[in-house]
């Protein structure tokens, strides 16, 4: 019965009034960003972060929540309408979901995606209540070795299984962990890498990396290529599935939630692969295959429950073991610890009221999304055909009064820049800038339990492998790379991914 | 066979990793090293900096060997244009206020695009600028003087 107490304790702090209009003004601001063409849900939630930072702390990570779920949304309305995927999750909903919108049932695409989205949402929301505090519960007996190779786990697992080149991810990884040793070292009081700049011994700013490289980095991008946009906006249609159509997608919205949620706790696989997963499943039950790619509704409804049940579970790793399993979820870490809260187990015990509140916000959230963006579609559609001449010095502005407003410094603004050119390298070089995002929140915490660690053995480092839960993750990190390095493997991920 | 690493991508990667690793590795060469018991503060780095190195050098050689391209187009207006932009958003903000740097960020990064248009980019930046005004200035309150006068 805990679970429900703990639940009506949620909800008992994401209805306040105020937590329901930032996590409204998140869901409608990540969404009417999401929406805009050339940006994708980590820019958004970069972008719009600066301006939860003078919120209390719940009401932040509720407001970015919203922003998450909406910026998500809106990356599957443009792979719906234009036939542009926000992001690499939302590549096979443009598969259908496109055909389906040249048939003039754009709308029944739209509607179907945000209802298997709620479901899939509420699936996983019950499961975060349910699982959230064993998983704490346990996490809380780790000590700094367990830590130490849990990190470990989490950083190569999220490197190795996430799309792209496993390499360069790993490199991209401890690029990160390096960036993140700018500053003043608590231990010593050295100033590492910080050339006698003053602004430098404070560290680099996470919300300077994430904007310079998701935001101004693609900015940079997108002007070198300058694509024309076919809109597809003749005709949404009807908002209103057909009995038949429910019937189609019942099915493949349980199994897509299903398959997203158990994607979705694994660590590091990112949401294309939920969402590829659940359209071969579809695709292969299907009694009428050929259906597929010519606008097959099962098409839309699997993927699009599978890839938001994904995103949502990953918070598990994230609120309980303080491990961030994706780039937004980096993101979301970083705007906990901006807040001066301890990511870790600990934020249960000791903000319950964040925790159960964020839990409970994620199902209204979702909620709001269905109630507020089937009928606002025609106001999407209408931001759709913005031309991005017109968006990106709007997201500049955005971005740079937000970097600006931190600390009121210029000197966050000129290493934003520094950081957008070298993201658009990076892009340009093939080297994912998730892995490095994900590197960079975790590197001063991973050096401090290493220390810890090393403390604790005397200097041994068998520490790691004689302690068994930090061995089990050491085993499975081994195991994870030498399975993802096996040319088996990788020649069917890239049927997969290809 | 002749080695193309002018547009080789996977060389410029690996070699960017391997140049960063090793700078990393000299900046920090005087940072105390400690030993495993108590690790000073250039133990992280330095280890973090030979592992990239490793990869760099692994990344590099694979590119050689399968030679592929760096994709896609430049913008070397953009490239230019957008981050100067934005130098002069941080300059104007401490020296003339909030409708001025606003002004020059719009103004400026509308001019990394090659579609500029002049009235249009006028437009925006009279939209933008009050817009920005509204949220941050009286909905957020954020103290920056809108104009200092000199």
């Amino acid at each position: 019965m805990d679970i429900f107490q703990n639940l009506i304790f949620g909800f008992s702090v994401a209805l306040s009034l105020q937590n329901l209009l930032y996590c409204f003004i998140g869901c409608l601001l990540g969404t009417l960003i999401g929406v805009l063409p050339g940006i994708g849900p980590l820019a958004t939630i970069a972008m719009l972060m600066p301006i939860t930072f003078n919120l209390p702390a719940v009401s932040a990570l509720i407001m970015l929540a919203g922003i998450f779920y909406g910026a998500q949304y809106g990356g599957s309305t443009t792979a719906i309408l234009v036939n542009l995927p926000g992001e690499t999750s939302a590549v096979v909903t443009c598969i259908d979901g496109y055909q389906m919108a040249r048939q003039g049932r754009a709308g029944v695409a739209l509607a179907i995606a945000a209802w298997g989205s709620f479901f899939a949402g509420t699936f996983c929301t019950l499961l975060i209540a349910l699982f959230g505090p064993p998983i704490a519960e346990m996490a809380l007996k780790f000590n700094s070795p367990e830590y130490f190779s849990l990190m470990l786990m989490g950083l190569v697992a999220a490197a190795v299984l996430a799309q792209g080149d496993m390499v360069k991810s790993l490199a991209m990884v401890t690029l990160g962990l390096l960036l993140g040793s700018v500053g003043t070292d608590v231990d010593s009081g050295w100033a590492r890498f910080s050339f006698d700049i003053i602004e430098l011994t404070d560290g680099i700013g996470f919300v300077v990396v994430a904007i310079g490289v998701f935001a101004v980095g693609e900015i940079v991008s997108n002007l070198g290529e300058m694509e024309e946009r076919v809109v597809f906006t003749s005709n949404v249609g009807t908002l209103f599935p057909t009995l038949a159509d429910m019937k189609r997608s019942i099915g493949p919205i349980v199994r897509g939630t299903l398959l997203g949620a158990f994607f979705g706790v694994l660590p590091g696989t990112g949401p294309a692969i939920a969402s590829f997963s659940s359209y071969m499943v579809e695709k292969k039950i299907s009694k009428n295959p050929e259906e597929f790619g010519h606008g097959a509704i099962e098409g839309v409804a699997g993927p699009e429950s599978a890839n938001n049940a994904d995103a949502q579970c990953k918070f598990i790793p994230m609120l309980t073991l303080g491990i961030p399993a994706s780039g937004t979820m980096a993101l979301m870490l970083g705007a906990l610890m901006i807040h001066g809260i301890a990511p870790g187990p600990t934020v249960m015990t000791k903000n319950p009221d964040l925790f159960w509140g964020l839990i409970a916000s994620m199902w209204i959230g979702n909620l709001m999304l269905v109630l507020l963006n089937l009928p606002l579609i025609g106001l999407w559609v209408s931001l759709l055909k913005v031309p991005y001449r017109l968006l990106f010095p709007a997201i500049m502005v955005f971005s740079s009064i937000g970097i600006y407003s931190i600390n009121n410094s210029p000197f966050d603004i000129y290493l934003t820049a520094v950081f957008g050119l070298v993201g658009f390298l990076w892009l340009k070089l093939g080297c994912p800038p998730a892995p490095l995002m994900l590197g960079f929140v975790l590197g001063p915490m991973m050096e401090e339990n290493l220390r810890r660690a090393m403390l604790i053995s005397r200097g041994d480092p068998m520490v790691f492998l004689t302690r068994p839960i930090s061995l089990g993750f050491v085993i499975a990190t081994v195991l994870i790379v030498i399975l993802m390095a096996a040319p088996a493997v990788r020649k069917r991920r890239g049927n997969i991914t290809g | 066979m002749k080695l193309a690493f002018r547009n080789n991508r996977d060389f410029w990667a690996g070699l960017m990793f391997a140049g960063i690793g090793a700078s990393a590795m000299f900046i920090a060469r005087n940072y105390p090293f400690g030993n495993s018991l108590r690790m000073g503060p250039g133990y992280f780095p330095r280890v973090l900096g030979g592992v990239l190195i490793l990869f760099g050098a692994y990344v590099m050689v694979r590119g050689l060997r399968s030679n592929e391209k760096i994709g896609g187009n430049w913008s070397i207006r953009a490239l230019i244009v957008l981050p100067l932009a934005m130098v002069l958003f941080g300059v104007l903000m401490d020296s003339l206020g909030f409708i001025p740097a606003l002004a020059a960020l719009i103004f400026g990064s509308a001019a990394a695009s090659r579609e500029f248009k002049f009235v249009e980019v006028l437009l925006l930046t009279v939209l933008l600028t009050s817009l920005s005004m509204a949220m941050f200035i009286w909905g957020l309150g954020l103290p920056y003087p809108l104009i200092k006068i000199l």
